[in-house]
């Protein structure tokens, strides 16, 4: 590698402008005589629309238009759709309920959007949605997933009757799955809930419509992780313009952690808005409409029977899910928890049976999708809670049964679809084991105890699936859209370059990293490499960033695209030398002859090819090349955490005293990138397992915790400093050798450190957040 | 409207305001200095961290009308002659930030935290120090490690200098 090549730790391209205030997000856009957007919600979970009284509002000061849910109709805008079709056990399709992006019938969550006024500042436009009058008709309303399927419940859709949407199931047959559970030496069931979370990156949504009547074009600035699919759902089903009139710009976009993957009907209504109301309209999302509408992730409710033999092997795993959807079917809902929870369900474990059941619901709360992990981290906390009990019941150490369990020669093929390509988990236990001196554990308790503290640890080995995905594999499993990534490298005619990508950064550093990838193969400084992204006017198309898979697919697609540069820059360099195309290596900048000292600058083989003065016979002019990259597999990063606390027996506060992180990602490009990846992830996954929650009123369905003096945010003094390692295997799948690494810490962390609580308090009965209540509850009800 | 008076960034500043305006609107949508950032509405996640005469405050809690008379530096005013301030250059030497949202008020709030403890800064004090700003993509390591980096250079440089 060079200083700024592959496995470099480079400082990252991008840092200046953000750490100036030169950084530009969706909010910090103006045109000329834009106006601002307010949204009027609904109060209520559940209630009938009896009627808009718009009249006072549009008398108020600065207002330019309220619209309604009838007027878009009447537009021909259409439903929000989820764009991943499930099959139900029964072949039927998934029962989807219609959601507008302006509700004018019925409401089905809090927060779920009326109307919208447009007016001339943010505060006139607020002032005026608080004067339209809807007259609604209550209706009762149901929060909680298990109940809503139960007789008697508010029904949410007529199309889905008992609000289930599917019932689903994957694996061993159910009866092959019992028998062995039947037969079994031992059996481990529980009951594990998985909390829902809102996702609060910190930058809130954001959309700017802009409507051009001369030429009937719209312009759309959003904060979203993958615009390219934001213009084909917006066009294709939303019929909000068709592509080609319809240009979707992403900029700076604060974070997104999945919430920015979907489309939402925001944007859809500020670009409608544009058109109607003859001003380009934009809406700044707060905190509290964010809690509100923003997908929320997780929850789920499951039950898990994990058999073993007589010699501690696993022999089955029967598990069934109830995953609440809310109000409305999201995105890419459908999803989660079945392709992306219950094909993880093997874990990093050879298990010959398992057998998964889910069953999706509508319930009148916020519409929940992909947060960061997406599934994964629901199957490995179900997995790795489980595993860590059995090995309690069944008096083993909790390595040691890890370890009797492990998956070790490769390629593996699960019961519940997926095929590991490549890994070695017992090096990341190893090594995390080895970091955390887990041998001097009970050393440490004991004095601990001493000072009348409870000390406990716990690990969790946890894989995922990224590098998401074969098109024509998630195609045959019901993906409305094909999963590869595209690219384009410019070489411009005085040798800088500019890579157009489809992938899209929200933090994550593209524009180092994937310079990095140029630099190494050109030898040319990162410098004169600018990475492009976030706009459908510039990149051709693109998939988007989630799911990990920008490394491993957007960067493939860069590599592919580069093969083509540097083959055709290599025959041009032949031709100026005189040489074989053979003979050429192009390295440190210049094309050189092997094994003389012919050489041509770099900028000298760039400029040959747009002077066109002197190219091999019949080439065309020009150093540009596209290239679109389709995975052949998914990819699997793995490791091992464990996480050791302390806890306070008077307030049942938990301190993390260490927190160790031993991933197997591939090959890294990063490894400065790549550890602040594993660092936020860990600190999501820590504030799943002891801060955060999202709470509903079950009665009102009123959103409890809507800000944040409600809902904990991990801050810097809940979280120690993390102790992150690799042992890394490459991946056979991709050019690179890439797995991924956006979602491990938040995958991985979660059931590590309920472990470690259950094990210091010595009560295992205890759910998601650990607020020091249920752990000084949990403490006491253990003796 | 109220007319206010104001020096922000070394510069002085006037601008019809409602009483309503939030000192960070003003900054935002009068001067167009984009770089604060509001992330929430219930001053808790520190995005709009400025320094009015000084002191690190929550722009969006604070009223324009309030900020007369004041000096506000924003983080478009911390870098110098187009050399980035200590704690800017440690924030990218660590990688303390990642999508670049909290970055500004995290700065303007390290600036602020090591000009009170000096070369006193360990890291349960920073992070103590830092309950009022909230990061979602880094899980704090990287920014506490500038931090404390930022610190001792800049209390190395004051020795130096005396």
């Amino acid at each position: 590698m060079g200083v700024e090549g592959i496995g470099a730790r480079v400082a990252r391209k991008e840092d200046k402008r953000f750490l100036t205030g030169k950084g530009r997000y969706t909010d910090d856009m103006v045109v000329p005589g834009m106006k601002y957007a307010a949204f009027v919600r609904s109060p209520h979970a559940h209630a009938k629309i009896k009627r808009i009284d718009a009249s006072a509002a549009e008398k108020m000061p600065g207002v330019i238009a309220v619209l309604n849910g009838q007027q878009m109709l009447d537009d021909g805008i259409g439903n929000l759709i989820c764009g991943w079709m499930i099959h139900s056990k029964d072949g039927s399709p998934m029962k989807m309920g219609a959601w507008r992006p302006l509700a004018h019938e019925t409401v089905r969550y809090v927060g779920d959007a009326v109307a919208v006024v447009v007016a001339d500042s943010v505060g006139e436009a607020r002032d005026a949605a608080e004067q339209v009058v809807v007259d609604y008709e209550e209706l009762p309303a149901v929060t909680d997933a298990a109940t809503a399927l139960t007789a008697g419940q508010p029904q949410l859709h007529p199309e889905a009757a008992g609000n289930l949407i599917y019932d689903w199931a994957i694996g061993t047959s159910e009866a092959e799955t019992d028998a062995a559970i039947a037969a079994a030496a031992h059996v481990t069931e529980m009951t594990i809930l998985n909390n829902r979370l809102a996702p609060n990156p910190m930058e809130p949504r954001a959309a700017l419509g802009v409507y051009d009547s001369a030429e009937d074009h719209y312009t759309c600035y959003t904060t979203s992780q993958n615009p390219h699919v934001a213009r084909l759902v917006m066009s294709a089903f939303y019929n909000v313009a068709p592509e080609n009139k319809l240009r979707v710009i992403a900029p700076d976009v604060g974070g997104g952690f999945g919430s920015k993957i979907f489309i939402y009907p925001e944007e859809i209504v500020c670009l409608w808005a544009s058109k109607r109301a003859g001003v380009p309209v934009k809406w700044t999302s707060d905190r509290t409409e964010a809690f509100l509408t923003d997908a929320h992730g997780r929850d789920h409710r499951s039950t898990v029977k994990m058999a073993f033999d007589k010699d501690n092997r696993i022999t089955a795993l029967k598990v069934d899910t109830i995953a609440n959807f809310g109000a409305y079917m999201s995105l890419f809902s459908s999803s989660v928890p079945t392709y992306l929870y219950a094909t993880l369900l093997s874990g990093q474990y050879a298990i010959p049976a398992i057998h998964a059941n889910v069953r999706a619901v509508y319930t009148n709360t916020t519409p929940v999708d992909a947060y960061r992990g997406a599934g994964r981290p629901e199957a490995t906390y179900l997995l790795e809670r489980t595993i860590e009990t059995a090995a309690r019941e069944l008096g083993v150490s909790p390595a040691e049964l890890r370890r009797k369990n492990f998956i070790r020669s490769f390629p593996y093929q699960t019961p519940v679809i997926m095929n590991y390509d490549a890994g070695n988990y017992e090096a990341s236990l190893e090594a995390s084991m080895k970091q955390a001196d887990w041998a001097g554990f009970p050393a440490r308790k004991a004095e601990a105890e001493k000072r009348g503290k409870k000390r406990g640890i716990g690990m969790s080995c946890y894989i995922e699936a990224c590098g998401i995905a074969p098109s024509a594999a998630v195609g045959s499993l019901g993906a409305g859209v094909g999963l590869w990534e595209s690219a384009e490298v410019r070489v411009n005619a005085v040798g800088t370059i500019e890579v157009l990508t489809g992938s899209h950064s929200h933090g994550q550093g593209h524009e180092t990293t994937f310079a990095q990838l140029v630099a190494d193969r050109f030898g040319v400084p990162i410098d004169s490499v600018s990475v492009v992204h976030g706009d459908t006017d510039k990149v051709q198309m693109g998939m988007g960033t989630y799911g990990s898979r920008s490394g491993a697919v957007g960067m493939s697609a860069i590599v592919k695209a580069l093969d083509k540069v540097e083959a055709k820059a290599k025959k041009i360099a032949a031709h100026l030398m005189e040489a074989d195309e053979s003979d050429i290596v192009i390295e440190n900048g210049e094309a050189k002859v092997a094994g003389t000292d012919k050489t041509v600058p770099w900028f000298q083989v760039a400029l040959s090819a747009y002077t066109a003065h002197n190219l091999p016979g019949g080439m065309e002019p020009g150093l540009k090349e596209g290239a679109f990259y389709d995975p052949t597999n998914f990819t699997f990063p793995a490791g091992c955490y464990i996480c050791e606390v302390e806890i306070d027996q008077e307030t049942g506060k938990t301190d993390i005293i260490q927190f160790v992180a031993a991933d197997d990602f591939g090959n890294i490009i990063n490894p400065m990138i790549v550890e602040g990846q594993v660092h936020g992830g860990i600190a999501q996954g820590i504030g799943q397992a002891l801060l955060e929650g999202v709470h509903y009123d079950a009665q009102s369905g009123q959103l409890l915790t809507a800000s944040y003096m409600d809902y904990a945010m991990p801050r810097a003094d809940d979280l120690p400093s993390f102790q992150v390692s690799h042992q890394n295997t490459p991946c056979p799948g991709n050019p690179l050798g890439i797995k991924g690494c956006g979602e491990a810490g938040a995958i991985g962390s979660p059931p590590a450190l309920i472990n470690a609580i259950t094990d210091a308090i010595g009560n295992n009965d205890l759910s998601m957040p650990a607020t020091p209540q249920k752990v000084w509850a949990a403490i006491h009800a253990a003796h | 409207m109220t007319k206010v008076t104001m020096t922000v960034n070394g510069r002085q500043v006037s601008g019809d305001v409602e009483d309503r305006t939030l000192l960070v609107q003003f900054i935002r949508e009068k001067l167009g200095l984009t770089g604060t950032h509001v992330g929430c509405d219930t001053s808790q996640c520190g995005t709009c961290v400025v320094h009015m005469d000084g002191r690190s405050i929550k722009s969006c809690s604070t009223l324009a009308v309030q900020a007369a008379g004041s000096e506000i530096l924003t983080i478009e005013g911390l870098a110098r002659d187009g050399e980035l301030h200590p704690v800017q250059a440690a924030f990218k030497a660590h990688h303390g930030l990642q999508c670049g949202f909290c970055t500004p008020g995290m700065v303007m709030t390290a600036v602020d935290m090591i000009n009170r403890y000096g070369g006193a800064l360990d890291e349960k004090t920073v992070r103590e120090n830092l309950e009022g700003n909230i990061c979602r993509c880094t899980g704090y390591h990287n920014i506490v490690k500038a931090i404390l980096a930022a610190a001792a250079e800049m209390s190395a440089g004051r020795q130096a200098a005396e």
